[in-house]
């Protein structure tokens, strides 16, 4: 039952995803099923117990680079101008599907989900679980990595964020008044 | 989309949803210590608010003032996330330790707690502004200059 729902739920991912950009010729509805894509995505990062991602997914996939793919469309075509797109060539079609056997081969030997004994299990997980409350005195184990065992990469992080938003304004903003 | 939006429907329900959204990213500012979330997503929370506002209402709208005015907060932010590790390594501890954050009448874990907020709201401010002027950017780069920055 549990297994079944969450297979449903990979399945719609793969489904939004391929309508995207296979199915759906206007930019503007393009753009709505990837919005919708991040949901679904989220979805699953909340089923991996990953609530923070499934937070930022939610929040950034479907409601800001939403909001930046539609104003960058205002001023642009709204359709796509090559409608009459041609056949995919035959090695593509045949190699595609070879590649897929071949990474579902390999993806049996990856760890089990959940596995305990699998190496990011036990690497430097059970440090951080077990020593975090004794060294930074915050319950919540996120934070205590995010903010302050990796409080440099954090910093770091910012910079690259501010640094976007120069460089965009200087490349995007006109000159003058 | 860049002249103000005259449908009542749109203009009442983006009245009742921008506090709402930013009441929630201060939420999350707060609580995302002890719980999901945090300063990222505190800020993209609030710019998503700001955005709404300014499209829906335009810039010329108190809304959109407020909009302006926070574009002249770029790198207070990171100001804000350095000065709280410069504040570290004064109390005598190394850069970004928040158990040196010498503030007087703190304990450890409030000490801690002061420190990563602070540098939560600083990653939150960056971030928000940020959003607010890359999408600015994208929104008027080719109308009359509306924005003076």
């Amino acid at each position: 039952m549990m297994y079944s729902v969450n297979i449903a739920l990979l399945l719609l991912l793969v489904l939004t995803a391929a309508s995207a950009t296979f199915l759906v010729k206007e930019l503007m509805s393009s753009v709505f099923i990837l919005g919708s894509y991040s949901f679904f995505l989220s979805l699953v990062w909340a089923w991996l117990g990953a609530v923070d991602v499934a937070f930022v997914e939610a929040v950034i996939g479907a409601g800001l680079a939403t909001v930046l793919f539609l104003i960058t469309l205002f001023d642009t075509a709204p359709k796509d101008s090559r409608l009459r797109r041609p056949p995919p060539p035959l090695a593509g079609v045949l190699g595609l599907p070879l590649l897929g056997i071949l990474l579902l081969l390999a993806a049996n030997d990856l760890p089990q989900f959940g596995d305990p004994t699998s190496p990011p299990n036990v690497h430097i997980s059970p440090m951080y679980l077990q020593n975090s409350f004794a060294d930074t005195l915050t319950p919540n184990v996120v934070t205590s990595v995010l903010m302050d065992y990796r409080a440099f990469d954090t910093l770091i992080e910012t910079v690259v964020i501010f640094t976007a938003g120069i460089a965009c304004a200087l490349l995007l903003r006109e000159p003058g008044s | 989309m860049k002249q103000i939006h005259d449908s009542i429907i749109v203009q009442t329900m983006s009245r009742l949803l921008i506090p709402l959204a930013q009441l929630f990213a201060l939420y999350v500012l707060f609580f995302g210590q002890y719980g999901p979330g945090g300063g990222f997503v505190a800020g993209v929370i609030w710019t998503t608010s700001m955005i709404l506002a300014f499209l829906v209402f335009g810039l010329k709208s108190p809304q959109g003032r407020l909009v302006e005015k926070v574009l002249h907060g770029d790198g207070i932010g990171l100001i804000i996330f350095v000065g709280v590790g410069g504040l570290c390594l004064i109390g005598g501890g190394e850069f970004l330790n928040y158990a040196n954050l010498e503030i007087p009448g703190l304990d450890a874990p409030a000490r801690r707690y002061t420190g990563i907020l602070l540098a939560q709201i600083g990653v939150a401010v960056d971030v928000a502004v940020t959003g607010i002027s890359i999408v600015l950017s994208l929104a008027y780069h080719d109308t009359e200059q509306e924005y003076d920055v």
